[in-house]
């Protein structure tokens, strides 16, 4: 099959944030990019970021500043996040939020002028810089305006199947075109990997289509390890009726502008659970408590909570959650500014990952760099609302800048053709007409996940997901679809199965050997923190089979660990 | 009960002509129309080629023709027991339901960027009510259903850059601290002189912006002070400002 050749010194994976913000830093530093995407320019799952954006610009609560930031990081993270990711991402946040506003980013604004902030579960103050509820929007038309108006090459509707390496780096990429139906491939120095999650991997999710982890799977298959797979973050507000609306989310800025959380017994159970926090406590523990009333049986009749805003008044609720009056309008037929919504956990964030080098956000690979929901090691057990979007601006500028840097060093390696040839083959093997539709597998295997590796979890139930999941992969040699390569659902949906199934086998393994409850980690076998698990869960590749390692957190220094309150164990 | 969808196929590369293929798909309660289609590329043949990503009508690529109206299929439900679904016809068709729109990157390329002014250093501040004005063309989800349902866009061969570049351009214009004036590169340059003010684009807009009273008709007024009013020229001209 032929291909085309394009070559840069940097070569982007993923055009949200993370992908924009880093192929903008290494452009700027004089490196050529290139940058893949496996949907639309501008129709990255970070476009689904309602909420805002966490920095410590103090504009609304003065005392706010980085050192309480941090703390806040690491605490709610169960004291699983790296120190030094965490500094630099409560330290840079506010001048990349300000960059961003001088980019033309329009932020809503305080009555003095300036950038206005709002509450958010576990943020000891009001800290997040906002667009009404659609602040990943206004992030990313802002960074594609940028992109658009530079010298980057932009070449969305690719998806990127094979990482080629040359002698332990980095040496290119292959990419099929969907548009097209063609093969690419793309020559360059280094590489960033900015794919975002894997929440597609459940049945309930708030991602999009295109989160399936694709550039986790690419990275393990280049052989670099992932790192606190097990910690998947349920959103405790997703909608849970009518069906098509289902894990859809409802930000988090419905509870951080006043909204109660009732069950049907018109009790607001937080307060029992969370009694100083209330609503507004971290994701993990809402989505417990939220999880145990419906488990219950206090929950509404679609199998949700009910989250209720009506009191904040009409224009307040329009003005503020625009989003969301419009959503529940739409798609339920529901007016929040008069009735209430009905909520459940949806799987909403991947804290693990590719295992990176926490200062320059290096794999183990040489050229291969990866920022943003990729990324393993900023958040921990447990991430806070608002800190994703910091983190992509954050990492994504470190990971562009050590990628060009690293390009300038670098020479281009050449691509044995055997394996250019190997690689288009692994994909068009799934043009088959006689091979099973890869779909209900895909089916099967997200059933697996949402049984088994969800809020709750134990020993049983994971030996059972590993041993489906096995089966399921075993399955899917067998995989196939009709068509030609272009714009075939199918043969993307081949692709994808592979990759999911690999993640899937790694959370799985990741769960069940962590024998302890620590932040979105909750085993009911295991109900406490164990200080013997204090550290990452590392899933090596080992001749395609996964190898688990641990790895303890790396001691904070004493500067640092003056800021937080000491973990507790009980 | 089931749901008869007629989903448009149609492959350039092999096919001389399209059809509407007819396909049975289960109904369920809240059933969107992506939904459906989704059933069919998931279940009945693989190789339909649908645009899809959010499913929560914030990311605009499940743009297309829902009984040859202008819509998101994730946001429109099925109400009846049969549905039609094509492309956008103002777009060029790649294959079945997906159309290439990648000539907007260009149009978009083509708009000023945002350009501060020299004065503005330290923190910025801009008054509220300021940015709410701009904020609403902020809100587009580029799906372009807006370029689709416009006649100019649709049935004639001109320059007009289409509804969804000039809310572009106002949405820059608008911002509190940009220091340029597009509307008069918008008339000459794009063609703005085109839109006769139907308003189709603001009906079909999924996200109410109003595109067309909002920011298609004050830029025309801008346009035309800026190019016929002698004295505003002038006074621009002194104060240097837009």
């Amino acid at each position: 099959m032929d291909y085309e050749r394009v070559e840069s010194d940097v070569l982007v994976l993923g055009a949200g944030g993370a992908g924009l913000r880093a192929a903008l830093e290494a452009r700027e530093r004089g490196a050529s990019v290139i940058v893949v995407s496996k949907s639309l320019l501008g129709k990255a799952h970070t476009v689904m970021a309602e909420g805002g954006i966490a920095a410590s610009v103090a504009n609304v609560d003065s005392k706010d500043n980085w050192k309480v930031h941090f703390s806040d990081t690491i605490v709610e993270g169960a004291y699983l996040g790296d120190w030094e990711m965490v500094e630099m991402l409560v330290k840079e946040a506010p001048e990349r939020v300000y960059e961003l506003e001088r980019f033309g980013a329009l932020f809503d604004r305080t009555p003095d002028g300036k950038i206005m902030q709002r509450a958010f579960g576990a943020h000891t103050y009001r800290r997040l810089c906002h667009v009404g509820d659609k602040t990943g929007l206004e992030i990313i038309r802002t960074l594609e305006d940028r992109i658009l108006h530079m010298d980057v090459k932009v070449m969305d509707e690719v998806v990127v199947t094979k990482i080629f390496t040359e002698k332990g780096s980095v040496s290119g990429a292959l990419g099929l075109s969907i548009r097209e139906g063609k093969f690419i491939v793309f020559s360059c120095k280094s590489l960033i990997i900015a794919t975002g999650g894997a929440g597609r991997l459940f049945l309930v999710t708030s991602n999009s289509w295109e989160t399936n982890g694709d550039g986790m799977s690419l990275a393990y298959m280049a052989g670099i390890p992932l790192q606190d797979m097990e910690m998947v973050q349920f959103h405790p507000t997703g909608m849970v009726h009518p069906s098509d609306a289902k894990g859809i989310l409802v930000t988090e800025s419905v509870r951080g502008e006043g909204g109660i959380l009732l069950n049907s017994k018109g009790e607001r159970f937080m307060l029992k659970y969370s009694p100083e926090r209330k609503e507004l406590d971290a994701r993990d523990v809402v989505a417990r408590a939220i999880h145990k009333e419906i488990t219950e049986g206090r929950g509404t009749k679609h199998g949700g909570v009910y989250l209720d805003i009506s009191h904040m008044g009409r224009a307040f609720i329009l003005k503020k959650l625009p989003g969301m009056y419009d959503q529940f309008m739409s798609f339920a037929g529901i007016d929040i500014t008069k009735d209430m919504m009905e909520v459940a956990p949806t799987v909403h964030y991947f804290m693990g990952g590719i295992k990176v080098d926490p200062s320059t956000s290096a794999t183990s690979v040489d050229g291969i760099f990866a920022s943003g929901e990729v990324a393993a090691g900023v958040h921990g057990a447990n991430r806070l609302g608002g800190n994703s979007l910091a983190d992509i601006l954050v990492f994504g500028k470190r990971a562009g800048k050590y990628a060009a840097e690293y390009a300038h060093k670098a020479a281009h390696k050449t691509i044995n053709n055997s394996d250019i040839i190997d690689s288009i083959g692994d994909v068009t093997k799934y043009l088959n007409q006689k091979g099973e539709n890869p779909n209900p597998l895909m089916d099967r295997l997200r059933k697996e996940m949402s049984t088994h590796m969800g809020i709750i979890r134990d020993e049983d139930g994971l030996k059972t997901a590993l041993h489906n999941i096995r089966e399921i992969r075993s399955k899917a040699a067998y995989i196939g679809v009709s068509g030609t390569p272009k714009f075939n659902q199918g043969l993307i949906s081949c692709i994808e199965l592979a990759n999911m199934s690999v993640l899937a086998e790694c959370m799985v393994l990741s769960a069940l050997e962590r024998k302890e409850s620590r932040g979105a980690h909750t085993r009911s076998d295991y109900p406490s923190k164990s200080r013997a698990f204090k550290g990452h869960m590392i899933c090596g590749n080992k001749n395609g089979k996964p190898v688990l390692s641990f790895e303890p957190v790396r001691p904070m220094p004493a500067r640092l660990a003056r800021l937080v309150k000491e973990e507790v164990y009980v | 009960m089931n749901v008869c969808i007629k989903i448009f196929r149609h492959d350039p590369a092999s096919d001389e002509q399209g059809r509407f293929v007819e396909y049975d798909v289960p109904f369920e309660e809240g059933m969107s129309v992506l939904d459906a289609v989704n059933y069919v590329s998931n279940y009945i043949d693989t190789s339909l080629s649908v645009r899809w990503n959010c499913k929560a009508a914030r990311c605009g690529s499940c743009a297309a023709e829902i009984d040859n109206i202008p819509k998101l299929m994730c946001k429109t439900k099925i109400t009846s027991d049969s549905v039609t679904v094509g492309p956008m016809r103002a777009f060029p068709l790649v294959k079945d339901l997906v159309t290439d729109i990648t000539s907007n990157y260009d149009k978009l390329r083509s708009i000023k960027p945002f350009t501060p002014g020299k004065a503005q250093s330290g923190v910025w501040r801009m008054n509220e009510d300021d940015v709410v004005r701009s904020q609403e063309f902020r809100k587009c989800i580029e799906c372009y259903l807006c370029m689709d349902v416009c006649h100019v866009m649709r049935l004639h061969n001109t320059n007009y850059v289409g509804p969804r570049h000039v809310i572009k351009a106002a949405s820059i214009d608008m911002h509190p601290l940009d220091s340029l004036d597009r509307s008069v590169e918008l008339k000459e340059k794009h063609g703005l002189g085109y839109c006769n003010v139907t308003k189709c684009c603001q009906d079909v807009c999924p996200e109410k912006i109003q595109i067309t009273d909002n920011a298609i008709i004050p830029e025309k007024e801008r346009a035309a002070d800026a190019i016929y009013d002698p004295i505003i020229r002038l006074i621009r001209k002194i104060r240097g400002v837009k």
